[in-house]
């Protein structure tokens, strides 16, 4: 009956949610960014990374397709466009 | 906003939260905030169901789950036990819960940690219901939503009862802090934890978290429902400081509560009921008086 219900740290990364997504997936577009961070930190899965202007990028495996990002841009450099199947990692 | 906002990541990816969760997007600012030495308990709710769906855990600090009521009743213990180590200095404990864990099941043992003056800073994710289970109708339910058990119809226009004000409750225990924030500003609850976490002895922060799947409106909306809650003067952004009032956040020009209504699903049969929207409307006008927003 009893079993140890202990989880390692940071375990959950290896669930893929960005099989998830269905109608929509951000692109960053990486022209008018002014380096803020604000994707990176609104998004609620935390898979946007980035430390300069024009160098951010989604993690995909990870991303909802929520369109929070595109919501916060300041720069309307976030695009939400078509959702494109699984397969590519890190977005290019 | 500076580029490399936080030292380590303490609440990763992978969790299974809905798109567009305002609680999860909360729970990353606040646990990055609080940053690694830092203990965490929680309540029974969406968070601790999103976050360690066993045998896996999102979370990168220490963290406890017991039960739904108890979550105040845990950290206090692990505060304890701390102090008696000799352990305490440096170390962060943030007892979480949602608004049902806060207001309804885990107010006893809220109230007790408050009167106890525990070091421990409680966090409340507010989405205004019992999400996790379904969308029924909690203590933090405002007024006039409709949840699976208070149905707006031709019968009823929703919750029949007032949004309990949790932030005062805790306030009145004289604690030195207790306030609210939301996702509509996410620097504050930043700003909002780092103040709390310097101050010794129990602390109180309610977020206003929009659920997608609850309030039945758009995930990409999250942020912007959030933005007119507070606008509006439904959600009033304040801070009491040993149970006085020191701070609010100030709406120069309140909008209609309509903008904020017509987001939702949960409030879309007010649209049509000028009666029952004027009644919503009395309540912002009166958090706005009451809590000198203006």
């Amino acid at each position: 009956m009893f079993s140890i219900l202990a989880a390692k740290p940071k375990s959950s990364e290896r669930n893929k949610t960005g099989s998830w997504r269905s109608t929509k997936m951000p692109r960053l577009l990486k022209k008018e960014c002014i380096n803020c961070g604000l994707c990176a930190y609104i998004c609620p899965e935390g898979c946007i990374e980035g430390k300069d202007k024009n160098q951010y990028s989604v993690d995909l495996d990870y991303c909802k397709g929520c369109g929070l990002c595109a919501y916060i841009c300041p720069k309307n450099d976030v695009k939400m466009v078509e959702n494109q199947p699984q397969g590519e990692s890190k977005e290019k | 906003m500076k580029k490399e906002h936080f030292q380590e990541n303490c609440y990763v990816s992978g969790h299974t939260a809905c798109a567009g969760c305002g609680q999860s997007m909360a729970v990353r600012i606040v646990m990055n905030t609080a940053g690694k030495d830092t203990i965490a308990s929680n309540a029974t709710g969406c968070l601790e169901v999103f976050s360690s769906k066993a045998p896996e855990s999102a979370f990168g600090v220490p963290w406890i789950h017991s039960l739904f009521e108890n979550s105040a009743a845990v950290a206090s213990g692990v505060e304890t036990a701390l102090v008696h180590q000799g352990k305490k200095e440096g170390i962060n404990v943030i007892a979480q819960a949602g608004d049902g864990g806060t207001a309804d099941i885990g107010l006893q043992a809220l109230s007790g940690m408050l009167e106890r003056g525990h070091d421990v800073l409680f966090v409340c994710y507010d989405n205004e219901a019992y999400m996790n289970t379904g969308i029924q109708r909690s203590g933090s339910t405002p007024f006039s939503a409709s949840t699976t058990t208070s149905p707006s119809g031709k019968h009823s226009t929703g919750n029949p009862r007032p949004k309990k004000p949790m932030v005062e409750i805790c306030a009145a225990h004289h604690i030195p802090y207790s306030a609210t924030s939301s996702i509509a500003n996410p620097k504050d609850i930043e700003i909002k934890v780092k103040k709390a976490l310097k101050i010794k002895g129990p602390k109180y922060l309610q977020i206003h978290v929009p659920c997608p799947l609850g309030w039945r409106s758009d995930p990409s909306q999250s942020i912007d429902v959030a933005k007119k809650a507070v606008e509006t003067g439904l959600y009033p952004i304040v801070e009491y400081e040993y149970g006085k009032l020191t701070k609010s956040r100030k709406i120069s020009s309140p909008k209609p509560v309509s903008e904020y209504l017509k987001l939702q699903g949960r409030f879309r049969h007010l649209l049509k009921d000028a009666k029952a929207l004027a009644e919503v409307q009395q309540v912002a006008d009166k958090n706005i008086e009451y809590y000198g927003l203006k």
